[in-house]
């Protein structure tokens, strides 16, 4: 594995490089920014719940909350280099609280999920109820259902006139997706990774073997949640305003199915799936025939009643049955069994 | 004098109101074990059947309990034999699955009424005790949600239709191998549990107003309540209604609505995570 490593880097560098390149000449580059965001966003639950076995149903939650950490810090400050660190660290370390709580309370499938939906919902009414001035943090007014607006947004590092906006941020944004896709990749080739499978695969079995299960599931849900924060601030940075729908359960909701539709138990199923759905959805936005929620939730029983598994793995099974003498899949194994969360 | 007994009929309608909000989903996860995320949504057609029923000229009650029941059961019946049947066992995929379908119904209702709010008056007026106001229709709730506990517990424990249905739910190869279907109980179940849920969106559907997607406002409280209550139905659903009715209210008169009902949210957070298994996981054992 380790020998392959350096070129799998590579072709990922390559490949990357090139949809960046000729993507935006397929679609404007204001929308294709936020689906590289919205694909971030897909590959945080990507990695705990099809790595980690950790359906969380409210990844939501992190991601308003990295958004509106963001929103916050950068009117306090004045400047985005802090607050975009502090958009990862306290998204990460609310995970880390909860995650503790959970995990350590040996909390299974669906208690775990329905603590992150009321977790979730905790954080949007009370969000939505702080709209009176005495709701204040620092210089920034929370401002309840009407959001945060006019905050600062990102510029180049120590110097908060030289603003990153239009197509210079869709790149950031891109290569930013890029660097966390590879360390996703790391992580899970590290024997932190194949432990997480193991225990996604047989919890009891791991626990035995002598691994600190509660300990490892908090430390990869504190990751998802750093990365979910780090997608909320750019997000914030995209739309310029911060309101309580990024904690709503539909958003919630749009996590999951685009993790179940590109497929779980791989990388890039959920980015593509987060890209192609969300883009759909725009599309379809256009349009006022079919209600837009209408064609989302249709997706979704649709897939869970004929491709469980995804688009992403069924396209790799199909592809490896037309490729006879399969080489040896470098990708790591789908799930075989029923999912857990 | 006259404030303890507002604050008793305050406290009686939000226990009452969570036992209605929680029966339907209680019968199709307590018993059935299918996490019903279109729950909430299953309320608002109920909601959407009463007004349609009531505007086309039908009694109010009628409309509220034997119309929506019935036209909502109907259409659980329609998504147990479309989609649910294939799922059961498989209880992530169920979840999935029934959110998606609750996107569904709100896109379909969103369609067909419009993203506007509907409503209709209470029908029973309000009356006043000593220097307060009581809205007569609260007292209304509490006594449908008292009826359907004792229904619920009489068809369950006093009926052989109970038994089966129990019995089933329990072993259903053992259900099999006494000459009943399994598949065809499972069915009618389900149709109970979407039924309930219909009664429950039509009986709140005077309190609030009707948008496609005010199911989202019940579904967690459900949820949490019927978790929280834990593997005995009736006890675990009417223990766990008294518990976060009392806690929210009392929060809501203390401090405000807002924070009684995030109280309510944290009170379902600590009581899982010190009693996994719900509150009749480790008290009232073995009662139904």
């Amino acid at each position: 594995m380790r020998g392959t490593g350096g070129r799998d880097v590579l072709i990922t560098l390559v490949v990357a490089a090139l949809l960046i390149w000729i993507m935006p000449t397929m679609i404007a580059t204001y929308t294709l920014t936020v689906l590289v965001i919205y694909g971030m966003l897909g590959l945080s639950l990507g990695l705990i719940w099809g790595f980690g076995g950790i359906l969380c149903f409210g990844q939501a939650a992190f991601f308003g909350l990295g958004a509106y950490t963001y929103a916050i810090a950068a009117i306090n400050i004045g400047e985005s280099t802090v607050p975009m660190i502090l958009a990862v660290l306290v998204p990460a370390l609310f995970a880390a609280i909860l995650g503790a709580i959970m995990f350590y309370g040996r909390l299974m499938d669906v208690y775990l999920g329905v603590i992150t939906l009321v977790v979730t919902l905790i954080l949007f009414k009370f969000v939505n109820t702080t709209a009176g001035p005495q709701y204040v943090i620092g210089k920034a007014r929370i401002g309840g259902y009407n959001g945060i607006p006019g905050f600062q947004t990102l510029n180049v590092p120590g110097d908060p006139g030289a603003y990153i906006w239009g197509d210079p941020f869709y790149y950031v944004c891109a290569v930013a997706l890029v660097i966390v896709f590879l360390l996703v990749t790391w992580l899970l080739r590290s024997s932190f990774g194949r432990i997480a499978v193991g225990i996604r695969e047989n919890e009891v079995r791991m626990a035995l073997l002598g691994y600190d299960v509660a300990a490892r599931k908090t430390v990869l849900f504190t990751i998802g949640a750093a990365i979910a924060g780090l997608s909320g601030a750019l997000f914030a940075n995209w739309s310029e305003i911060v309101t309580p729908s990024l904690f709503s359960l539909s958003q919630s909701a749009e996590i999951i199915i685009w993790c179940i539709v590109g497929g779980l138990g791989t990388r890039l199923g959920p980015i593509l799936g987060a890209a192609g759905l969300a883009y759909l959805k725009f599309m379809l936005g256009q349009q006022s025939m079919i209600d837009n929620t209408l064609i989302t939730g249709l997706i979704l029983v649709l897939f869970v009643l004929f491709l469980p598994r995804g688009l992403v793995p069924a396209v790799a099974t199909l592809w490896g049955r037309i490729v006879v003498g399969t080489r040896r899949r470098t990708q790591p194994r789908t799930m075989r069994r029923t999912r857990h969360g | 004098m006259d404030l303890s007994f507002v604050i008793l009929v305050e406290v009686l309608y939000a226990v009452a109101s969570l036992v209605l909000i929680s029966a339907g989903l209680a019968v199709v996860f307590g018993m059935m074990k299918v996490i019903n995320l279109a729950h909430g949504e299953f309320m608002m057609m109920g909601g959407y059947a009463t007004i349609t029923a009531a505007n086309l000229g039908i009694n109010v009650f009628v409309a509220m309990l034997v119309i929506a029941p019935l036209v909502v059961g109907l259409i659980g019946l329609v998504v147990e034999r479309l989609v649910i049947r294939h799922l059961y066992g498989r209880l992530v995929d169920t979840m999935l699955a029934t959110w998606g379908l609750s996107l569904m119904f709100i896109g379909l209702a969103t369609m067909i009424f419009g993203n506007t709010t509907t409503g209709i008056s209470t029908p029973i007026t309000g009356f006043t005790v000593g220097d307060y106001q009581i809205n007569g229709y609260n007292f209304f709730i509490i006594v449908v949600s008292v009826v359907l506990v004792l229904c619920m517990l009489a068809v369950l424990k006093g009926t052989r239709a109970g038994l089966i249905a129990r019995g089933t739910m329990q072993r259903s190869d053992m259900a099999a191998a006494l000459g009943y279907s399994p598949d065809r109980i499972y069915m009618a179940t389900f149709f109970c549990g979407s039924a309930l849920s219909g009664l429950a969106g039509a009986v709140l559907a005077p309190l609030v107003g009707l948008v496609p997607t005010s199911g989202g406002a019940y579904i967690a409280k459900a949820f949490i309540t019927v978790i929280a209550g834990g593997p005995s139905l009736i006890a675990g659903l009417v223990s766990s209604a008294t518990s976060f009715g009392l806690v929210s209210q009392i929060f809501t008169f203390t401090i405000s609505p807002v924070i009684g009902e995030v109280v309510l949210l944290v009170a379902a957070v600590i009581v899982l995570r010190l009693m996994p298994q719900g509150i009749t996981g480790r008290f009232f054992r073995g009662k139904l």
